[in-house]
Formats: C-alpha cells, sequence, structure tokens
C-alpha cells in the first residue's frame, strides 16, 4: 500500500521468502493477530461438530426472525449515529454558534452509558406503569387501551437507545477528521462560491469518508453485539438467539454456526469499510496552517445548530443521567459503602491498563501493515479486530477454554516431570480477563489508530527512512506525534469500553473482585434498577473523567499542530 | 510445593494490571480454613449468609459470582485443577445440567437429607435446594373474579384474549414452568397449551417478572406470570408505586386440587474436583441451618426448603398452598424440549 512497503519488498523478494517472513515487523503483527484471534477461532471449531436438530429446528422456527431483526436494528442505528454523529461533528467544527465550546465535550458524554442502562431508564420513565404515561392519564381522563403511545420496548426503542449512546464513535472519529482537514481547503472552496453547507457536502464529507466509516463500523459492531438491551426490550436478535441456543438448548456446535453467521455481517461491515476507504484516501501535506475559522450562523440557523447539538446531549446523557441521580439520592445511604471506593478503583485500573495495551498493540499492529503491506499481515490485522462484533460471554467462553487447556497441560507437565502442581495460572487471574478485553476492544484502538495514519503522507515515511531512519524511529518521530489525537480517542473509547463491559468481566474475574459495571449488573438484573443506579452512576463519573481530559487534549493537539495543506484526489496504489 | 506455586504465581504477577488482584486462593489442602464459592446467586443476595458462615466456623469464604451457564464452562474448562468448591445455582435445571456433565460431587450428609425434602434434591445426592421459588398466578383484585380460573391450563382458555401478560421464552423460569407442563401433560399437549396461552398474550413479551406485575397494576393486562419474590419485594419496597402496585394484585395459587403450583429451587452442589470438600460440605450444611433459611425469607422473600422454619410476615399473607412434588430434577431433564416447544408455539 505505502510506497516504503514496497520499495523494502523487492530486495526481500530477492533474498528469499522465508527470511521476509522473519522480519520483525510482520512476524510480531502475525503473532498478535494469531493469539489475539485464538478465542475466535476456538468458538469456530465448534462448527465441526454435529449441529443436527437444532439447526434444523432454528432454521424452521426462528433463524428468519433474527437475520431480520439484526439487519433492521443495523440500518436503524446505521441512520441514527450517522444523523447525529456527522451533523454534530460538523457543526462544532466549522460553525459558531452559542455554546458550541461546551458542546464539543459534552456530545461524548453519552458514550459513558451502558445502552442496557439506557434502556432500563427509558423503561421506567415511558413505559405504561411509568411516570410520563400515569402524567397523560390522569391529565386527560385516558385508560388502557383509549390512547396510543409507542412503545419504547420494541425494535425501534432499541434502535434509539442504541443511537444514542453509539453515536459518540462517529461524532469523535468524524470530529477529529473535519479538524485535522485544512483550513486552506474549505477557504478554497469557499472562494470559489460554495455555501457553508456545499462546502460540507462536497469536500468537508468525502474528506472524512474514512473517519466516519471507521466510526460507523465500530457502532455497527457494537450493535451486533449488545445483548441487554435487546434482551430486556424482547427484539429476537443473532445474540439473544446465540445464547439461547447455548445455554437454552445446550448445543454448543449450533450456537457456534450463529456465531459463525453473525461474523460473516461483520465481514460484510469490514468489507464495505475497505471499500469506502480504497475509493478515495488524503494525505496533509504539511503541519502548519492557519487556525480554523468557524463559520458564525446568524438569526434562527444559530439556534437550529443549538438544537441539533442539544437533543442528543439531553436524551442520550442528561434526561438519563437525572433519572439515575434521582434513583441514587433515594439509595445512596444503603448502597455506597465501603466497598464502593474498592470497585471504583477496580473499574478504573482495569480500564486505564486496557486501554494502554490496546494502542500499544494497535499501533504495532497499524504500523507493521503500513511498513509492509502483505496480504497476510493486512488479513492479521483485520483477523485481530474480529472480536469486537461476538458477544462478551462468547469471547469469554473462548478465552477460557484454551487458557485453561494451557494452565491444564502446563500442570500435567509439571505434574509428570516434577510431581509439582501448578495449578491454574492463567484462568480465573486478571490476565485472562484483560486478554479478553485485548480480544474484544482491538477492533476499537485499531480502526482509530489506522485512520489516523492513514492521514500521514506515504513520501514522509519514504523522506525519513532515505535519511536513514529505522522504522522505529519514524514511528516515534514522524507518526506519533502527527496521529497523537487519534491515539488519545483510541485510548478514550477503549477506557469508556471496557469500563462497561460487562458479560467478560462477570465471568472471567478472580475471586472476590467486583466492579462496577458488575455491581449495576448484578442490581440492575435482579430488578433493582433504584438500587443499581450509584454504581451506574459511578461508571458515568468516572468515564466522564477521561473524557474531559481526552476532549481537552484533542482540543490542544489542534491548536498546536495544525495541518496546513492537504492534497486531496484518489490515493494511487503503489506509486 | 506451595511454594513453587505460589512462587509461579508470584511471577504472573508483573503484569501492572496486576496491582488490583486481590490473593488468589492458593493452597489444596482441606485443612487450609477456606472454601471457594462460584455463585449465580447474585452477591447481594448470598454475601450476608457467607460472613455469617465465616463469623461461625472461621472458615473463610472466597466468592466470584456470575451467570450460572458461564459459571459451568469456566468449571468445565478448569477441569481438576478448578479452584472452585461450591457451585450455586438459582435453579433445578443448570444443577442438573452440572451435574450431567459431570461437574458435581456426591455427598452423603445426614444433615442435608434429614432438613431438604426428597423433591427438592438430586436422587443422587449431587446437589441439594436451598430455597424455593414458586411462580402462581397474579390477578387483578378489580377486573378478575378469583373463580374463573384456578390452573395454569386456563391460561390458555379464549376467554382471556389479550389479558395475560408474560415475559420471554429466554427466561429460565419460564423454561422451567414449560418443563413441569410437559411433566404432566407431554409435549403435544403441552405445544397446544403454549399455542393458546401465547394467542392471550396482551403484548409481547418484554421486561422482567415486576414489569408483568405493574403491567397489571397499571390495567394493561389482567394476569401475569411472575415469581413471588418480585412481589414480596414491590410490597416492602419504600417506593409508593410500586407498593400500590404490589397491592393491587392477588396471588392466585394454581392447580390447588390437583398436582400444586409450580416451584423451583435455588439450590448447590460441591463441585467433584473440590480442593476443599469437607469445608464445601459444611457450608451447605449451614446454608439449611434455621438462621441460613429464614435469611432467604427474610432479605429476598423466598420460601425456606426446609418445613417449620418461622415464617415471614410478607410470606405468611400470601397463604398456605400445596406446591408441586414433582421432583425439581425433571425441569432440568426436560429443558431443551421447553425451549423447542416456546419457539414453535411463538412464545418470543
Amino acid at each position: 500500500m505505502s510506497t516504503a512497503g514496497t520499495i523494502a519488498l523487492a530486495p526481500a523478494c530477492a533474498s528469499g521468502f522465508g527470511w521476509r517472513l522473519l522480519r520483525a515487523w510482520p512476524a510480531t503483527v502475525v503473532s498478535i493477530a494469531l493469539i489475539l484471534a485464538l478465542p475466535v477461532f476456538t468458538i469456530f471449531s465448534f462448527v465441526f461438530y454435529p449441529a443436527g436438530d437444532v439447526w434444523h429446528h432454528l432454521v424452521a422456527t426462528v433463524l428468519t426472525d433474527y437475520v431480520l431483526n439484526s439487519l433492521l436494528l443495523m440500518t436503524g442505528v446505521a441512520a441514527g449515529t450517522l444523523l447525529i454523529g456527522v451533523s454534530t461533528a460538523w457543526l462544532t467544527t466549522h460553525c459558531e454558534f452559542p455554546g458550541r465550546g461546551f458542546f464539543v465535550w459534552t456530545l461524548l458524554l453519552p458514550l459513558s452509558i451502558p445502552a442496557y442502562i439506557i434502556a432500563y431508564t427509558y423503561t421506567g420513565i415511558l413505559d405504561f406503569a411509568g411516570p410520563v404515561q400515569t402524567a397523560l392519564r390522569s391529565w386527560f381522563h385516558w385508560s388502557a387501551g383509549e390512547y396510543w403511545f409507542p412503545d419504547v420496548r420494541s425494535i425501534w426503542g432499541a434502535v434509539a437507545m442504541l443511537s444514542l449512546v453509539l453515536y459518540p464513535y462517529v461524532y469523535l472519529l468524524a470530529r477529529s477528521a473535519f479538524l485535522e482537514q485544512s483550513v486552506a481547503i474549505s477557504d478554497a472552496s469557499r472562494l470559489l462560491g460554495a455555501s457553508p453547507l456545499t462546502s460540507f457536502r462536497r469536500v468537508a464529507l468525502p474528506m472524512a469518508r474514512p473517519a466516519i466509516i471507521a466510526g460507523l463500523s465500530l457502532a455497527l459492531m457494537e450493535t451486533l453485539a449488545d445483548y441487554g438491551t435487546v434482551q430486556y426490550f424482547g427484539v429476537s436478535t443473532f445474540t439473544t438467539g446465540i445464547f439461547r441456543t447455548w445455554f437454552g438448548l445446550g448445543d454448543s456446535s449450533a450456537a457456534a454456526q450463529l456465531s459463525a453467521l453473525l461474523l460473516s455481517f461483520v465481514f460484510i461491515l469490514m468489507v464495505l469499510e475497505r471499500w469506502s476507504r480504497h475509493r478515495a484516501q488524503f494525505y496533509h501535506v504539511g503541519s502548519r496552517s492557519q487556525p480554523l475559522r468557524p463559520y458564525a450562523l446568524r438569526g434562527w440557523r444559530r439556534w437550529l445548530a443549538v438544537a441539533v447539538c442539544l437533543v442528543p446531549l439531553l436524551l442520550g446523557f442528561l434526561l438519563p443521567a437525572a433519572q439515575l441521580a434521582w434513583w441514587t439520592q433515594e439509595t445512596a445511604a444503603e448502597m455506597l459503602d465501603r466497598q464502593f471506593m474498592q470497585l471504583m478503583l477496580n473499574s478504573f485500573s482495569l480500564a486505564a491498563a486496557a486501554a494502554f495495551l490496546a494502542v500499544l498493540l494497535a499501533v504495532v499492529i497499524a504500523y507493521g501493515k503500513r511498513l509492509h503491506p502483505t496480504r497476510i499481515v493486512a488479513a492479521s490485522a483485520r483477523v485481530a479486530g474480529m472480536g469486537y462484533a461476538i458477544p462478551g460471554t462468547v469471547i469469554a467462553v473462548g478465552v477460557m477454554l484454551p487458557l485453561a487447556w494451557l494452565d491444564n497441560s502446563i500442570d500435567a507437565w509439571f505434574r509428570q516431570y516434577f510431581s509439582v502442581s501448578t495449578g491454574l495460572w492463567l484462568s480465573g487471574t486478571l490476565f485472562a480477563l484483560m486478554f479478553a478485553y485485548l480480544v474484544r476492544f482491538l477492533a476499537v484502538s485499531l480502526q482509530t489508530v489506522e485512520s489516523g495514519l492513514t492521514k500521514v503522507r506515504p513520501s514522509m515515511d519514504d523522506a525519513a527512512r532515505s535519511l536513514g531512519y529505522s522504522p522505529a524511529q519514524v514511528l516515534r518521530l514522524i507518526h506519533l506525534p502527527i496521529v497523537r489525537g487519534s491515539l488519545l480517542t483510541a485510548s478514550l473509547i477503549v477506557f469508556v469500553d471496557v469500563l462497561k463491559e460487562l458479560p467478560a468481566t462477570l465471568i472471567l474475574r478472580p475471586f472476590n473482585f467486583n466492579t462496577l459495571a458488575v455491581r449495576t449488573y448484578e442490581l440492575a438484573s435482579d430488578e433493582r434498577l433504584a438500587d443499581s443506579s450509584s454504581a451506574a452512576l459511578a461508571i458515568v463519573l468516572v468515564g466522564l473523567l477521561p473524557v474531559i481530559l481526552l476532549s481537552r487534549s484533542i482540543a490542544h493537539t489542534r491548536a498546536t499542530d495544525r495541518p496546513v495543506a492537504v492534497t486531496p484526489g484518489p490515493r494511487s496504489a503503489e506509486t | 510445593m506451595r511454594g513453587t506455586r505460589n512462587l509461579l504465581r508470584h511471577l504472573l504477577l508483573v503484569l501492572p494490571v496486576l496491582v488490583a488482584t486481590p490473593g488468589a486462593p492458593a493452597a489444596a489442602t482441606d485443612s487450609d480454613p477456606q472454601v471457594n464459592v462460584y455463585s449465580a446467586r447474585k452477591e447481594a443476595l448470598i454475601k450476608p449468609l457467607l460472613n455469617r458462615f465465616t463469623e461461625q466456623s472461621g472458615i473463610r469464604v472466597n466468592l466470584v459470582t456470575g451467570k450460572a451457564d458461564a459459571l459451568l464452562k469456566r468449571l468445565e474448562s478448569e477441569g481438576t485443577n478448578t479452584p472452585a468448591d461450591v457451585l450455586i445455582t438459582v435453579d433445578a435445571g443448570r444443577l442438573h445440567r452440572a451435574k450431567t456433565a459431570g461437574l458435581l460431587t456426591p455427598v452423603s450428609s445426614a444433615v442435608l437429607e434429614q432438613m431438604i425434602p426428597p423433591p427438592y434434591r438430586d436422587p443422587d445426592g449431587l446437589w441439594f435446594g436451598l430455597s424455593l421459588r414458586l411462580r402462581p398466578l397474579m390477578i387483578s383484585r378489580d377486573r378478575v373474579d378469583p373463580a374463573a380460573l384456578s390452573r395454569y391450563e386456563d391460561l390458555a382458555d379464549p376467554a382471556w384474549r389479550n389479558k395475560i401478560c408474560v415475559r420471554s421464552s429466554d427466561n429460565i423460569y419460564n423454561q422451567s414452568l414449560v418443563a413441569s407442563m410437559i411433566a404432566a401433560h407431554g409435549e403435544a399437549g403441552t405445544e397446544k397449551w403454549a399455542r393458546g396461552l401465547v394467542a392471550n398474550f396482551a403484548r409481547p413479551p418484554r421486561g422482567g417478572d415486576r414489569d408483568q406485575i405493574k403491567a397489571v397494576a397499571a390495567g394493561e393486562c389482567d394476569i401475569a406470570l411472575a415469581n413471588t419474590y418480585y412481589l414480596g419485594r414491590m410490597e416492602n419496597s419504600k417506593k409508593q408505586e410500586e407498593r400500590m402496585a404490589a397491592a393491587s394484585v392477588f396471588i392466585l395459587w394454581p392447580n390447588q386440587q390437583g398436582r400444586g403450583a409450580h416451584v423451583n429451587v435455588s439450590g448447590a452442589g460441591v463441585v467433584r474436583y473440590a480442593p476443599h470438600p469437607g469445608n464445601a460440605v459444611k457450608l451447605l450444611e449451614f446454608l439449611v441451618s434455621d438462621e441460613a433459611q429464614r435469611f432467604y425469607a427474610d432479605s429476598n422473600y423466598e420460601y425456606p426448603v426446609r418445613s417449620g422454619v418461622k415464617a415471614n410476615d410478607t410470606l405468611r399473607a400470601w397463604g398456605e398452598f400445596k406446591a408441586e412434588s414433582l421432583n425439581v430434577s425433571v425441569l432440568g431433564e426436560n429443558n431443551a424440549a421447553a425451549v423447542m416447544l416456546m419457539d414453535r408455539a411463538g412464545w418470543k
């Protein structure tokens, strides 16, 4: 793909293929990918067990529902997140209106609310027995069945809930793409007579497309993996089907076949993303530019812009957080015990460690791919990111089986030769948990880092390499400073994702180790929503800290590293 | 031996994240005063009991909670090296599954056998019920004449079209109820019943048991199927609207002239490769003690498995009833058939 890679390829071919594979970067990338793909492969190995009756039963009864509902859900969430994410990202970067600086970071806040929590919260507010309908009935003297009210616990409710908490992925990536776009381009388009809207549609949007699609595919993968919301709303999708087949019917091979079908959806997403990136690639030419001059909106447009930003913030964060806060003040006295600080500490350190490792691995993989864009390296990168769309419980089982096998083999070996039992080293430790997080969330950091790296022109690599820098030096001195914003974004998303992660944490954690998400789930799933609210609110608050910190850093990055100009134009492969 | 193992364990601690690791349970001898528990019962509903056990016996309890199926998978994959001694679940189906997967070991304890009636424990002594979970009909006090129905079978009567609320068939308690129907009527008869029931749903299944009760209170439907402890929690809620919702329904104990109301158990078994089997049995015996049995009723409004325990006020108000005498292991045996049947009947 990159020039550097092509040049490096030539002597390698001459010196023999075997030697080439042993080169440090590609070898590292391939081994990381293989290790991270282990759980997915483990699950897939069940496909080869005979499925028999259960599979026929699924096809005859519920499979059509699973496929249609999953497709509807994805389409709806795609529309919702694009609409909210792109419009707010563009408004906050290119326009000036009251409260813009406030919206820049507050629009990220819904990211800290787990989808199943927002689902529970809105159900509490909107269902038949909730305050809204009860108030309507008493005002208008309606009784049951006499009036129509939209049912939040439906597939459209699920679309709304997921869109409200997942749009920040699109917003975040679209915004950093818009920010990194040069002022000169938008100025040029404006000079040529384009209105701000035309300039957005014809110039900014196509240039930001790789980032937007990357954000969208994260949101969609998360949608596919969602279990809590769809289960609570009674929408049958692939995830609910997998659980039901595996646990209700006790058939792991039919469940694995469902997982395989689910993964084929993911592959389609990946291909779409690839395809959209291949059609157009844009690079920055330099690293200095004039500050972005936002277009000042006037009259009703200002207030429209305020409304466009306020609505997702209100519905995606303020309202549910207010409800949680209300419940918390009712129950805090009982729920905020000594353990609570420990829960916060556990959650925070797990999330921070996972975010660091995920970004580190993502940089290694993305850069390795850039250096050696061979088919095997590219495939490895893709394989390493597959875990994101797989439900956490399935990943957890995929992590557990190989680790326990390894533990038990080591134990058997030690018993045989040293008569010493080593027990379980990896299973049931935080290592297993961290491994599961990386499998599940590497896609997040990888997508973000990769889309960041696409904006660094390959000729910069070439120049630096021809001046005698090693690939590692190029990475450290050129790429990392340029994509610092993307790295921060990546670590932010992984951090918050791990903070909210539930199923893998629940099943892989060591004895006597709880997190905020575990506490929230235990109480919420026991239908003690009000009691769970203090832990839920704490997830939101702990998640808030890095959101604020990082959104500031991203803004700061913009202020110091201004790219001057961008060469738009299709990226010709291998120049 | 223990030294080597601890050394190896400590080598692993180099990962920065492990700073927060609590001490992992170490040695595998029964003289070690600890016991390791995998529990599908929520922490809040078991931890106070475990703490009490530690106070009484001096045996430290290490706990992991999680979903039953995932805990079973964890036990299975850890195999002979599992640190777990006791598996606690909230339904008989999973205990049965643990038994058939060979994850449990038989226990012979005079205390357990004497305290727990035979229908509520495994015939081979692999697991023991610790509390009872009843799933009766909950009907609207205002809109339903309690004389109009008396059996689960009546729910399929077209007279109740658009009147019934029940949660999804993903829920284990619904699966168990259908499994017990299969035991009573066979698969074909039960499927016919399930189709009639589905036709009577007031709305597509969604939400939890409490949501069904609230829907009856709000007038969306007239009859709900729910476990009693959810009603108990609502009756004792600090929120007035929850208490009012609970007051508007009435527990109708079904099939009192016949097989009795459907009952499931929360229970426990000793893990086959338990490093501390002796302590595990001690814990089980503690869980059927008078004190522990009262905890189930007082903290969560479940019925004690052992008769003669001083009843809780909430439970007493619901009246006497006859429960099914079917051995609850049948619920596990019929589970897969029940799930498929519900799929065919269109029970979402």
